[in-house]
């Protein structure tokens, strides 16, 4: 049996191997389909559902669903699009994200695909939670304000053992990924580096960083997010 | 039977505020009053950020002069990251901030000059207030309505090109800036297609001065007599006593030019300055402590720079002041009105200092950000378009600000605004049964001459109280609570 399969998003023939993810198969065939939580070679979630498409009149995250056979998915719909909008407004306004003063402005995941949906005011409204920041680790701020619980720094950001730097803490509404203040307090310069360029938004900064990159040579200044996906 | 006016909103002035005059029986004026009716908060909530934030946080003060903020935030950081006190950083950062700087004075003066003030000089202060605005000035005289836009363009494209944006950049970081300027910008600034270049804009700048000094000639009793009253200045002077908008030392003068604050650094700015608390206003007075609450108020801005300085380090600007200077026979100038002269001269000079910095190549440097042994508390001052603009912060260990301090140039003009407004309404209204539009608009170009800021002026949180009163339908108060 061939490894390859064909399958369909939004009436375009794709072929990919089979196993792989939607998420994944979608960006080989030239596709964009956005993402928060998941990243290139990590154990997808579907915690954020930014990525929800349309399979057989249901709605699936992309990330955790592998492509089959035939498969007819529906992506960039009015639909499906509405629905994204939604999910980043209610990011926003469920947390403290002023992009004025955030260093990632620019680099910002979230804020671009706030443009990329041509999101204008949320339809919700704003929570103001009252969140903390912790700046007690030496190399690295983890502001709550901005934290979209993506997990992707539980995910990426370990040491030599395996061990996480970043765990959950608590539990619904009151959810935080919190750093372990002992394992804060010994992490490298360059593992900082790497936290923050994992988080999709600004939540976790690597300390004395600040505004170094200048307005125009940022990721998102000149092309919007999802616009180098192509075959 | 006595009255209350109020004029409000004070138009033609960023931010808002009102104004009120209680007359008696006889039409005497009793008590005059600029309320800055808004609150903002910026001392408070920069409160825990990371120190390198509060450049681009606080500069959301102002839409007019978010690089005065800018830059003085980045200036007070500087301190903090070891770089020194505005002599510290490489000359690419340095010059790169002083052009931003210079372009942002050429933009604000050229937007006070021509949006907010000609309209009042060129259809009468008792004008029609329909046509007495920027619209009136395109619509009569369209060729200076161009100017004074491609003027502020000018500027606001220097802006961009140092700050990355327009409005509120990211240029000035802890210890320098995040970019130089490029080849193509420096020359598209000095040999852009007419009229955006350097050389115009300085042409320009002449033209406006001369349009204010003609209508100075003609109305020379009415200018030198609104509003005057004699008053102490202050201002950032350079160490030779040169004007120079963005570093120097701090001094003050009397009303007849004795030193009363002799060029100290401004670090210890607490050491000799205080800010009162009244009731009745979110903004603060400011006075120097050696002289007290009484007489120890200044005024800052134009007025103010051009009697402390010495002397200004640009030819044709040079050429202007010793006019300027001579006309009060090298005494400080009070006169409420020669602001707007003043504000002309500058704008001269910022035009010639742009084209001075634009030809110098460290702007090309790719040398840009200086650090050395952190401190915990750093003062950054800076000459605003309105007067000395001081940011002080304080950090904790984990490099969060635990403590700001702002006292924004609008504010040090608050007991100066308050005379003005006092000596106007006593010289048009007192005695009047009718109170005309044109009256209280002599009372606006008071305020206006300051170009007061009121937005920024107002953010100390938990020491002026916020009062709210319930009066029943018969007017008799019934509740009142204060934070």
């Amino acid at each position: 049996m061939s490894n390859l399969i064909k399958f369909k998003i939004d009436g375009v023939e794709c072929m990919t191997e089979r196993g792989k993810f939607i998420v994944e198969a979608a960006l080989e065939n030239g596709i964009f389909i956005p993402t928060l939580c998941n990243m290139p070679g990590v154990k997808p979630k579907g915690s954020c559902r930014i990525c929800t498409v349309k399979i057989n009149g249901r709605l699936m995250t992309s990330c955790t669903t592998p492509v089959a056979d035939g498969m007819e998915i529906e992506s960039n719909s009015a639909e499906i699009n509405e629905l994204r909008k939604s999910i980043v407004e209610l990011l926003f306004v469920s947390g403290n994200h002023f992009c004025p003063a955030c260093e990632k402005s620019g680099n910002c995941e979230l804020q671009a695909l706030g443009y990329y949906y041509q999101m204008m005011v949320p339809r919700y409204p704003y929570e103001f939670p009252l969140r903390e920041v912790d700046a007690s680790s030496p190399h690295i701020i983890k502001d709550q304000n901005r934290c979209i619980l993506c997990k992707r720094c539980i995910k990426t950001i370990k040491d030599e053992e395996g061990k996480s730097f970043f765990a959950f803490h608590d539990r619904g509404h009151r959810l935080e990924v919190v750093l372990d203040k002992e394992m804060g307090s010994q992490m490298s310069e360059a593992l900082a580096e790497e936290a923050m360029k994992n988080c999709p938004v600004g939540s976790i900064l690597k300390k004395e960083k600040g505004f170094n990159q200048a307005i125009g040579s940022r990721k998102f200044d000149k092309k919007a997010i999802g616009s180098d996906v192509k075959l | 039977m006595s009255k209350k006016i109020t004029i409000e909103p004070v138009t033609r002035v960023e931010g808002h505020g009102k104004v009120t005059i209680h007359m008696d029986n006889q039409g005497n004026i009793q008590q005059t009053r600029l309320h800055i009716v808004e609150f903002r908060g910026f001392e408070r909530f920069v409160q825990g950020r990371p120190y390198w934030e509060a450049p681009v946080l606080v500069q959301r003060l102002c839409g007019i002069c978010p690089v005065s903020h800018h830059l003085a935030a980045a200036k007070a950081l500087d301190v903090i990251v070891g770089a020194g006190t505005g002599e510290g950083l490489t000359p690419t950062g340095e010059k790169m901030r002083r052009l931003m700087h210079y372009g942002q004075f050429f933009q604000s003066h050229a937007l006070h000059f021509f949006h907010l003030s000609a309209p009042d000089f060129l259809f009468g202060f008792d004008g029609d207030p329909a046509i007495r605005n920027i619209i009136g000035i395109a619509l009569t005289k369209p060729d200076l309505a161009v100017q004074g836009v491609m003027m502020r363009k000018f500027g606001q494209e220097i802006i961009r090109a140092t700050a990355g944006k327009k409005i509120h950049g990211t240029g000035a970081i802890p210890g320098g800036i995040n970019k130089n300027l490029s080849i193509e910008e420096r020359d598209e600034f000095l040999k852009g297609a007419d009229p955006l270049n350097a050389d115009k804009m300085i042409s320009w700048a002449q033209d406006a001065l001369d349009f204010f000094k003609s209508y100075y000639v003609a109305n020379k009793d009415f200018i030198d007599n609104f509003a005057y009253f004699p008053s102490n200045h202050l201002s950032l002077v350079r160490k030779d006593g040169a004007l120079d908008l963005y570093h120097g030392v701090l001094r003050a003068v009397d009303t007849d030019g004795n030193r009363i604050l002799n060029d100290i650094d401004y670090q210890e700015y607490n050491n000799y300055i205080e800010e009162e608390v009244r009731s009745w206003s979110y903004m603060k007075f400011p006075y120097l402590k050696s002289i007290g609450k009484d007489n120890g108020w200044y005024r800052v801005g134009p007025l103010a720079r051009l009697n402390t300085v010495d002397f200004i380090p640009t030819p044709l600007a040079q050429k202007e002041f010793e006019i300027y200077k001579a006309m009060t026979n090298g005494k400080p100038n009070n006169h409420c009105l020669h602001t707007h002269y003043a504000r002309l001269i500058e704008t001269l000079h910022a035009a010639e200092m742009i084209r001075e910095l634009l030809n110098d190549p460290d702007l090309l440097g790719n040398d840009l950000v200086t650090k050395g042994t952190k401190q915990k508390e750093g003062v950054g001052l800076i000459e605003a378009p309105r007067g000395t603009l001081f940011h002080h912060y304080r950090i904790n260990d984990n490099d969060q600000i635990e403590m700001a301090n702002l006292i924004v140039s609008t504010t040090n003009n608050n007991e100066p605004m308050n005379r003005s407004v006092n000596h106007v309404a006593k010289a048009v209204m007192t005695g009047k049964e009718v109170i005309t539009e044109g009256m209280m608009n002599s009372v606006e170009v008071a305020i206006r001459a300051y170009d007061p800021c009121l937005s920024c002026a107002t953010h100390a949180l938990g020491k002026m109280p916020l009062e709210v009163s319930l009066f029943d339908e018969d007017n008799n108060l019934i509740d009142r609570k204060r934070s």
